[in-house]
């Protein structure tokens, strides 16, 4: 009995795991649209990192860890690497969406 | 089911080894492999979870025909310990360690699984690598189901020392930290093989290693309480290289989680970064080395084991290659930025740092040091307390300090006007504190506690100001009470605040080590019923034994009573005890009797904990007025044993029966003519704050690690990228 249902585990597991092997080549490559390009990846990441920055920076002046004159010159900075992030992000994204539509 | 159980690891040994090829070859780009990878860590966590089913159930019904539970199990164990036990075996450890890691892996691969194409694949061969190792080492070394043929009447029972309610969350706390920081590392590897070393990778793991540092920082607290309430010598911390062996990774975790801030803001610190979770790694496989391979003396390591050389071998392996990696990616891991000022907040967090890895670097050296003075002068020499304490406590002292620094400086920059400002509030409490410590208390007799009290005084001022202060811009923004700002406070900033507040337990914690070890009074006394002895303020009476038998434990328990007056005025009534079990550990050939008090021996503790410390007891009887008793018993019991034919199983009974009533004697001969006990008592001040402050860090991190709900997240970033594209606008 316990031979056996080790036997049905092997089958299970077997079928589970090479599921992604039996894919077709079109859900194949529906599964790897779902995936983020990793350039868009990073500039996300450093995107969220720079709006936390900015964020921060805010509260810092609020508790008075800033003066006006240090946070305004500070924060005119992050903006200015935030707003490079932006517009590398959305070269990024053009990049990548051209990328999907030719490989389609 | 064991026949089951087998078969599901030998298929989940099959299936990691599957899934970290299946990884590798998806990292040339084919899709198709990664996705079945990732199924394989699935499916082995599930082959996992059926086989730790199996081993419990086991444990459960008492199962003695599989050897892990005849080892460690009994039919008297109570179902507790029976349910505990399986971690307290090499075998059951491994399959701990193991299970974890599949159950950790299948959740970060879920969460990843659209994310970081060229990382995941490398980051699942790691981590599979790891769990074709650890199920390996149970199919080859140490089988949680290798049977025992023919099947023994009665187990050996689960080790006396590990009879403690503590046993059934202080080592699965302690692995997890240990494999939980598994993940980290295994995606910065893959993040050094793939040279995407921005701080992608840091952000989908930093959960991973905020729970793994949290988890390992219970199981060291739960092991301090343990040892504080049942070892007898008196302390929470003896510096036994195993408890070394929990807080080094835990001291080098904490730095890393502050430095992959500093990358994620600024872009510095990568080599850093990297270095540090791969020393934390490899410092918790040292952990799991250190308990199992028996190398160093410790009361933790539990014999010699057959699993020692293939650890050392991974931790080797581990090292050398993460090493080699790291030197081979220098060119890619140069810092974006540098430190545009001292006094800035990335600056402090640095000399933290600093100040983390040097305590774990003292550490790592007193604790091999037995090992590396062996290799110079074939004498193995053990450093002791006092070593560990001339060496930590100033580390300890200056990263107090720089705990309460580090939250009130900005990022980047702050003006000295502004430092000054932010300063003084907290450099005036520390030095109050300071000031009517020495005036009013004998607290200069001890200059370094001084300075702790002090600086603990300024981290604690200067954090009670930043919740002050947040609070205060929040209402002058929002209204309200500071109660709601405050928990406003909270909810926009979890990780800063609950940062904090495990900054706060910390400094109170360290408060207490600092008070309860340097105005510790302790006292060895000898006393006979009847007997009376001062020790600071209190008057302690033995006034009467007391004696147990519990027969499902095996276990006589020699204890006493205690009556305790302070300042003339009675104060607690306090019940130190010893326990000894039949013949657990005892040399052979003692005898029966003598069996027992030759053995494994636990101490239960007589205290009383007040909020400004405890009274603590421990006992040991001296036993040698009875020596005539139980050498007699023994030689009656051994004379009769003689006779006995093997297989005679009434006659053992009989003779079982005989030792029951010979263990009765010896227990009312304790009773009736009590002898002298040897008393250790121990006054800790302000000990139960190290149990408040430790609490109060686990809430703070927990506080951490509670995701943001992703709506208010989105808002916020929406309402930046507004302003933002309003700039783009303009710019």
């Amino acid at each position: 009995m316990e031979i056996l249902l080790a036997l049905v585990i092997v089958a299970v597991v077997v079928w589970f795991v090479s599921g992604p092997l039996r894919r077709s080549a079109g859900e194949t490559r529906k599964a790897s649209e779902r995936l983020e390009d990793p350039h868009v990846a990073e500039l996300r990441a450093r995107k969220e990192a720079k709006y936390r920055e900015i964020r921060d920076a805010e509260l810092d002046r609020e508790q008075g860890k800033l003066s006006r004159a240090d946070w305004g010159r500070q924060d005119a900075e992050l903006r200015r690497e935030a707003i490079e992030i932006l517009k590398e992000l959305d070269r990024a994204n053009a990049e990548a969406e051209e990328r999907a539509a030719a490989e389609r | 089911m064991i026949t089951l159980g087998a078969a599901c690891l030998i298929l989940a040994f099959a299936v990691a080894i599957y899934a970290g090829v299946a990884a590798l070859v998806g990292t040339r780009g084919d899709r198709r492999y990664v996705d079945s990878a990732r199924r394989g860590v699935y499916a082995f966590a599930v082959l996992l979870t059926i086989c730790v089913v199996i081993v419990e159930a086991a444990f459960v019904r008492t199962d003695l025909s599989l050897q892990v539970v005849a080892d460690h199990s009994s039919t008297t164990t109570p179902a507790f310990y029976r349910l505990t036990a399986m971690w307290s075996s090499q075998e059951g450890s491994l399959l701990l360690w193991a299970w974890v890691l599949s159950l950790t892996s299948s959740a970060v691969l879920f969460a990843t699984r659209n994310k970081h194409r060229e990382i995941t694949p490398w980051a699942t061969a790691v981590l599979m690598g790891l769990g074709t190792f650890f199920t390996g080492l149970m199919l080859f070394a140490a089988s949680p189901f290798a049977r025992l043929d023919p099947v023994p009447p009665e187990g050996v029972g689960l080790e006396p020392l590990l009879r403690h309610p503590a046993m059934a969350i202080h080592p699965p706390m302690l692995y997890t930290g240990y494999v939980f920081f598994a993940i980290p590392f295994a995606f910065a590897i893959g993040a050094l093989i793939t040279r995407r070393l921005d701080a992608s990778w840091i952000r989908s793991t930093r959960r991973f290693a905020l729970i793994a540092w949290l988890c390992l920082g219970v199981g060291i607290l739960l092991g301090a309480r343990w040892s504080y309430s049942e070892l007898g010598w008196g302390g929470y911390w003896g510096w036994d290289p195993v408890e070394n062996a929990s807080l080094m990774p835990w001291l080098v975790g904490t730095a890393f989680l502050h430095s992959i801030m500093v990358q994620e803001r600024r872009g510095m610190l990568k080599v850093w970064n990297v270095s540090l979770i791969c020393a934390t790694f490899s410092l918790a496989l040292l952990g799991t080395f250190l308990v199992r391979s028996g190398i160093l003396d410790s009361i933790h390591a539990f014999g010699e084991s057959t699993v020692g050389a293939p650890l050392l071998a991974l931790i080797g392996l581990v090292v050398v290659g993460s090493t080699l990696l790291i030197v081979s990616r220098t060119a890619d891991l140069r810092s974006e930025k540098r430190i545009d000022s001292l006094v800035s907040r990335e600056a402090i967090f640095l000399v933290n740092n600093l100040l983390l890895v040097g305590l774990a670097v003292v550490i790592f050296w007193g604790t091999f040091f037995p090992l590396i003075s062996e290799v110079f002068t074939w004498d193995k020499t053990s450093l002791a307390a006092p070593w560990f304490d001339r060496y930590t406590t100033p580390l300890a002292i200056l990263l107090v300090l720089f705990t309460g620094i580090g939250p009130l400086f900005a990022w980047r920059r702050v003006s000295l006007g502004s430092a000054k400002r932010l300063l003084a509030r907290p450099a005036i409490a520390a030095a109050a504190v300071t000031g009517l410590l020495a005036a009013f208390t004998d607290a200069r007799s001890h200059p370094l506690a001084l300075v702790m009290f002090g600086f603990a005084a300024f981290t604690l001022a200067a954090l009670l100001q930043e919740f002050a202060r947040g609070a205060a811009a929040y209402r002058s923004l929002s209204g309200g009470s500071y109660g709601r700002a405050l928990m406003a406070l909270f909810a926009r900033n979890r990780r800063r605040y609950g940062g904090y507040v495990v900054h706060a337990g910390l400094a109170i914690l360290l408060i207490a080590v600092a008070a309860s070890s340097s105005f510790q009074t302790s006292r060895d006394l000898r006393l006979r019923p009847g007997e009376s002895a001062v020790v600071d303020n209190y008057k302690i009476t033995y006034e009467k034994p007391t004696a147990e038998i519990d027969p499902p434990e095996q276990r006589l328990t020699f204890g006493s009573v205690l009556a305790v007056t302070k300042n003339g005025k009675p104060y607690a009534t306090l019940y130190p005890s010893r326990n000894y079990y039949s013949g657990v550990g005892a040399p052979t050939g003692g005898g029966p009797i003598r069996s027992f008090f030759e053995g494994e021996a636990t101490s239960e503790v007589g205290r009383r904990t007040t909020v400004g410390g405890d009274l603590w007891t421990s006992m040991i009887p001296d036993l040698g007025p009875m020596n005539h008793l139980i050498a007699s018993a023994d030689n009656r019991l051994e004379r009769i044993g003689r006779g006995i034919k093997p297989g005679d199983v009434q006659a053992q009974q009989a003779f079982g029966a005989l030792q029951g009533l010979a263990v009765r004697k010896i227990e009312q001969r304790y009773l009736a003519d009590p002898p002298p006990a040897n008393f250790r008592v121990n006054v800790n001040p302000l000990v139960t704050w190290i149990w408040v402050g430790g609490a109060i860090a686990v809430i703070g991190g927990l506080v951490a690690i509670w995701p943001a709900p992703e709506a208010r997240r989105r808002r916020v970033s929406d309402v930046y990228a507004a302003r933002l594209a309003r700039d783009l606008g303009r710019a």
